[in-house]
């Protein structure tokens, strides 16, 4: 809403009030004022000019050389605009004048012809070309005849003034009008109101012989009512109606249009204006439309209706789409002399149905959508038969067109002080509070303790106890309230176990050299499930705004490599990520999708850096594996952990492993397979990704001290050779199970496989270490056990030890 | 005979003042201390001497030995230091060469933001609750005073899923189903998650973000509560002279509604770009929990109250380390990520 504070003034005393002080104040008090905007933009030095005379340019067809008055003097002005002529009174920005666009006007020569200024259009002046008359679009502004030479064009064109640019919340929709900010003002400022007038003189003849009115849908529209205006003649309107109207964000027509506009902006009740006689029939219907109905809009687009629609017909077909937007077949044009203004209650719903249902908004479908005052209804359209007698010589018929069912009573509330003051925290006094509601101008009695309130029609937002609460405070300023904190018995807060093992889980794979990513959980058909550690049905959004953006991932995966080609592609040496975050799986009873969450990693390029002591390496898929480990170590899941080779679609088919806790699949990790990374122009990149929500609700043993033994251990070294294809998993498996309750650690420590080997076999290398934490363990002992392990390995495996 | 130990004396000083090493030295120390030196030969000779003048003879050659040895050992003391100082001398490095890099990751921006966040109400007694980011339109909207044709959701559009399951809009409906659990008990929590809104992304929207919400319902909770405690949230977060101002505004899930701005961190309120020019930067929009909402959730409104504020961490995160463009969070350019490592303050 723009709030010309001119035509506020009106309404309300704001006078020594700086334009900015006042935008604070309302904005302090609950509308927030988005902009302060200075319709002059500082220009000086633009006048009114009078077009002496005016000939052609001799060196340019295009160009008019004109002498003007411009007051003290005449003066020789080139103008390029078709529509300059003499006689004209012109805008005109004198050498010194800064435009609103930046432009400096000097003295200048164009073709060898002096020019001492510039004759200007609107938009030269600021103003948006969408608001500008459509006579003056495309060339300069002509001036009434009685403006003056040499004087200011601002006050003029009401440029001399500052308009408020109101953000409003949808609660409201009162200040969706110049009399509803009024009221929100004068309510601040302490100040009465002036209202407008609407005093005519109605002629004898009766407005109901002229029109039938017949609402079918009184429940879309419980209050219609219809002016008769004759005797009109369609013009442009004054000056100051016009300025008015684009200092509001409306563009001028014709004096007819421009008044239901005017009134609308000042009430806001939307109005509309039919051409009598084109309506044909003296007759107007209110009802739903019929499905597929069609009728031609004042934008000249055929709307095909549906049965929901509320439309205004003249009893035969559709005049209007009601509240939304009037009929081209029923629009006032030039020779119209008979107008019926309508002004009517259609009730919110059906209005924003309609108005989405078309795609189409207007200013008064916005106002129909949030709820007018019913009781302007009859205001606004009496205030417009008054502005049609007085601007456009109208004869107004007595009386009214009306159907009126609507309930007007005004909502009550009745609240007590005390709980005004406990829900704030404050002790306003009774006396403050009446204050406040008078200044509201709402009606009130204090009574039994308690205040009896009746909320105007205006204010549809005041319904509850609360409401008031609100109205109370803002008014009463929202600095005067205390600071406290609850007081409450006190517990202590915190995170649960799974949110505190989750924050040690990023901690411990930042701690690894990872960096947190956070990715888009929407993403394509063809990445939803790729990589994806379990698939089921999709979760796709109805209207998606683009195909890459429209179904949940079931994987963090692809999004991750997604980062990884952005920063390699930017000369990153090494991207490792990683990330938390939820995947989305089928649906549940109550219809949502499975949501999991998940952790996925991603490493790409060097892993040790090159420094000057010479070490470099690549990222393998040991490093992952490792990070795996070590974050089940951390969870303390180490001895459930296997892998366990597999294949994915999308991943090396030979560096592929699930992951699993106790049997259980929990992840995978992989070499994204060659094609894949050939793709995407990265170098080996291995991936990682599990069921954070499984790892992390599943039972851990309590933590328990082992007592530090005083007694040393015992290690032996195996190097075994054999079969290449022989898991040393396996192996290590074998060790540990045939190595008894001596036997505490196995550990791989060299793998060789190559020319000093026998073909089709390797040698792994394992140290073993034998321990008693209750004595030292003699060499037969230890002997004993190792025995047991070499022929278990030798049985099982096959392995010899190397010589 | 004692002529003979003088002679060997001045034989052994003159070997140990030419020893250069510990080796040597030892070298010395064996061949005239050790058990086949002649100094012990001496000793065993000591039997051909006459009964009296073994003692004698005796206490003469200890002396000797003692002497020797203490020049010795002196010697030896010095050629140690000379070896070790010589030693340390070979180990000298550059110890100007750079360290072995660690190497570390660190928290996404948002994160590190929504922990801080989440931390400091801990401290207050708040516990975090989570749902799900795809919702019922009940918890979503109807549950949070947002019927089905209300003006009001009109300001989030929406991505759906069906016509009653859609991506949450805001991290309230978390609330919504906190509540409806806790049947009618107090509460005091803050719900952090990831929120979506049918935009296109640009440098200040993004069609997936972040939201932050607390929410406190008990008996007699007081809007003096909500802005002192706000308050509290303002000075740790944005330092400790941070003032605060509440506007009225509006939300459907609370009446009063305010939105609450602090005095800008950068220029104390003076005006600068970061506040464009007004001294105050809008941070969260908080209210009284409307009694509709209450009411559904089966809370007496008559009797209980409460309080709920919401703010946007990438807004927070924007204003505090001066990102322009909310993409950047999205983008996971290492470049980006990898600043915000070190500690603040």
């Amino acid at each position: 809403m723009l709030v010309s504070t001119k035509w506020l003034s009106e309404y309300v005393n704001t006078q020594g009030l700086d334009p900015k002080d006042l935008g604070e104040k309302i904005t302090r008090a609950g509308i927030e004022v988005d902009a302060v905007l200075d319709r002059s933009h500082g220009m000086t030095n633009v006048v009114v000019g009078y077009v002496k005379e005016k000939v052609k340019h001799p060196e340019a067809d295009k160009l008019n050389i004109c002498q003007v008055d411009v007051g003290e003097e005449t003066t020789q002005i080139i103008c390029g605009a078709p529509n300059v002529e003499a006689g004209q009174k012109v805008i005109v920005a004198r050498p010194g004048a800064v435009l609103p666009g930046g432009m400096k006007i000097k003295k200048a020569k164009l073709r060898g012809e002096e020019s001492n200024g510039m004759i200007c259009s609107l938009q030269e002046l600021g103003i948006e070309g969408r608001l500008v008359p459509k006579a003056y679009a495309d060339g300069i502004y002509v001036l009434p005849e009685t403006a003056v030479p040499g004087e200011s064009v601002l006050p003029l064109l009401g440029l001399d003034d500052i308009v408020l640019e109101l953000g409003l919340t949808p609660n409201r929709s009162d200040a969706l009008s110049m009399l509803g900010v009024a009221y929100e003002v004068g309510a601040i400022l302490s100040e009465d109101m002036k209202y407008p007038e609407a005093a005519y003189t109605a002629s004898n003849v009766k407005a109901t012989d002229f029109l039938k009115l017949t609402v079918e849908a009184i429940e879309e529209n419980p209050m219609y009512i219809a002016k008769v205006v004759k005797n009109v003649q369609v013009k442009e309107s004054p000056l100051w109606l016009q300025h008015r109207l684009m200092a509001a964000g409306v563009r001028p027509h014709n004096n007819v249009v421009d008044i239901t506009n005017y009134v609308l902006m000042e009430y806001g009740q939307p109005l509309h204006a039919f051409d009598y006689d084109r309506l044909e029939t003296k007759e107007i219907v209110v009802r739903l439309a019929g499905d597929g109905e069609k009728i031609v809009t004042l934008d000249d687009q055929e709307r095909t209706l549906k049965s929901n629609n509320l439309v205004i017909t003249n009893g035969n077909e559709p005049v209007a789409i009601a509240g939304v937007m009037g009929g081209a077949n029923s629009e006032v044009h030039d020779g119209t002399t008979t107008v019926v203004i309508e002004s009517a209650y259609f009730v919110s719903g059906s209005v924003r149905q309609t108005s989405k249902d078309h795609n189409l908004r207007s200013d008064a479908s916005a106002r129909f959508e949030k709820g007018v005052d019913p009781n302007r209804v009859i205001l606004a359209a009496e205030r417009a038969a008054s502005l049609l007698a007085e601007l456009a010589g109208g004869e107004v018929l007595a009386g009214s067109v009306i159907v009126d069912e609507l309930d007007k009573t005004p909502a009550e509330v009745v609240v007590s002080p005390d709980f005004i003051n406990n829900r704030l925290g404050m002790k306003i006094s009774l006396e403050d509070m009446t204050s406040i509601l008078t200044r509201l101008k709402f009606d009130y009695q204090a009574a039994n303790g308690l205040l009896y309130i009746k909320a105007p029609t205006r204010r549809q937002d005041i319904k509850i106890e609360e409401d008031i609460i609100e109205e109370i405070a803002r008014m009463y300023g929202y600095d005067e309230i205390p600071m406290t904190l609850p007081v409450e018995e006190s517990k202590p807060g915190g995170l649960t176990s799974y949110q505190a093992k989750r924050r040690q889980v990023r901690a411990y794979l930042e701690g690894a050299g990872l960096y947190q990513a956070i990715t888009y959980s929407l993403t394509s058909k063809e990445m939803s499930q790729k990589f994806a550690l379990e698939t089921a049905p999709v979760t796709e959004l109805l209207m998606p705004m683009s195909e890459e953006r429209s179904i949940l991932r079931q994987s963090l995966i692809p999004h991750l490599l997604e980062a990884v080609t952005y920063n390699t592609a930017r000369q990153a040496d090494t991207v490792a990520l990683y990330e938390v975050g939820s995947v989305f799986l089928g649906e549940t009873d109550s219809g949502l999708p499975h949501e999991q969450e998940h952790l996925a990693a991603v490493i790409s390029g060097k892993w040790l850096d090159h420094s000057w002591q010479g070490e470099k390496k690549a990222v393998d898929f040991f490093v992952l594996k490792g990070i795996v480990e070590g974050l089940m170590e951390l969870l303390g899941h180490t001895s459930e952990l296997t892998f366990e080779r597999a294949v994915v679609d999308g991943l090396h088919p030979g560096r592929t492993a699930s992951i699993k806790l106790s049997g259980e699949k929990i992840g995978l990790i992989a070499q994204l397979h060659p094609s894949e990374q050939k793709d995407r122009d990265l170098k080996e990149t291995y991936v990682l990704e599990m069921d954070l929500a499984k790892v992390l609700n599943k039972e851990v043993e309590a933590l328990y001290y082992a007592p530090v033994s005083k007694f040393p251990s015992i290690t032996r070294d195996i190097a075994l050779v054999v079969d290449s294809e022989k898991a040393t998993g396996e192996l290590q498996a074998i060790i540990q199970l045939s190595g008894g309750r001596l036997l505490k650690g196995v550990n791989l420590f060299d793998l060789y496989e190559g020319e000093k080997m026998e073909p089709g076999k390797k040698s792994v290398a394992f140290s073993l270490t034998y321990f008693d934490p209750e004595r030292t363990l003699t060499d037969e002992e230890v002997v004993n056990a190792h025995n047991k392990v070499l022929k278990a390995l030798a049985e099982q495996a096959g392995a010899e030890l190397r010589g | 005979m004692e002529a003979q130990l003088q002679q060997l004396k001045e034989e052994v000083l003159q070997k140990i003042e030419a020893s250069a090493s510990v080796k040597e030295l030892n070298d010395v120390r064996v061949a005239y201390l050790g058990k086949k030196g002649p100094i012990t030969d001496l000793l065993k000779g000591m039997g051909k001497l006459p009964a009296e003048e073994r003692p004698k003879m005796g206490a003469l050659v200890n002396v000797v030995r003692e002497e020797v040895t203490t020049v010795l050992e002196a010697r030896m003391t010095l050629l140690q230091e000379q070896a070790i100082n010589e030693q340390l001398e070979k180990e000298s490095i550059d110890v100007t060469l750079p360290g072995r890099p660690v190497k570390m990751g660190n928290h996404h921006p948002l994160t590190r933001v929504v922990e801080e966040i989440e931390d400091l109400f801990i401290g207050m007694g708040y516990e975090i609750a989570e749902g799900p980011e795809v919702e019922k339109d009940y918890y979503n909207f109807e549950a949070l005073n947002l019927p089905k044709g209300h003006p009001a959701r009109d300001m989030q559009d929406s991505f759906y899923i069906s016509e009653d399951i859609l991506l949450r809009t805001h991290t309230s409906p978390v609330q919504a189903r906190t509540m409806e659990a806790k049947e009618g008990q107090p509460i005091k929590i803050i719900c952090p998650g990831k929120v979506y809104r049918r935009d296109n992304d640009d440098a200040t929207h993004s069609h997936q973000f972040t939201q932050i919400e607390g929410l406190v319902i008990g008996e007699n909770i007081r809007m003096s509560d909500l802005k002192g405690t706000l308050s509290v949230f303002a000075k740790k977060m944005f330092g400790d002279d941070r003032e605060i101002r509440l506007r009225p505004s509006f939300f459907p899930f609370t009446e009063p509604s305010v939105e609450m701005d602090i005095s800008c961190f950068k220029c104390g309120g003076d005006g600068c770009n970061v506040c464009k020019k007004t001294g105050w930067i809008e941070i969260l929009g908080a209210g009284m929990v409307h009694p509709n909402v209450l009411e559904m959730a089966g809370y007496d409104s008559k009797k209980l109250s409460g309080f709920a504020f919401g703010m946007g961490p990438e807004r927070i995160a924007m204003l505090k380390y001066g990102v322009e463009d909310i993409r950047h969070f999205y983008t996971n350019d290492v470049r980006f990520l990898s600043q915000f490592h070190r500690t603040e303050v």
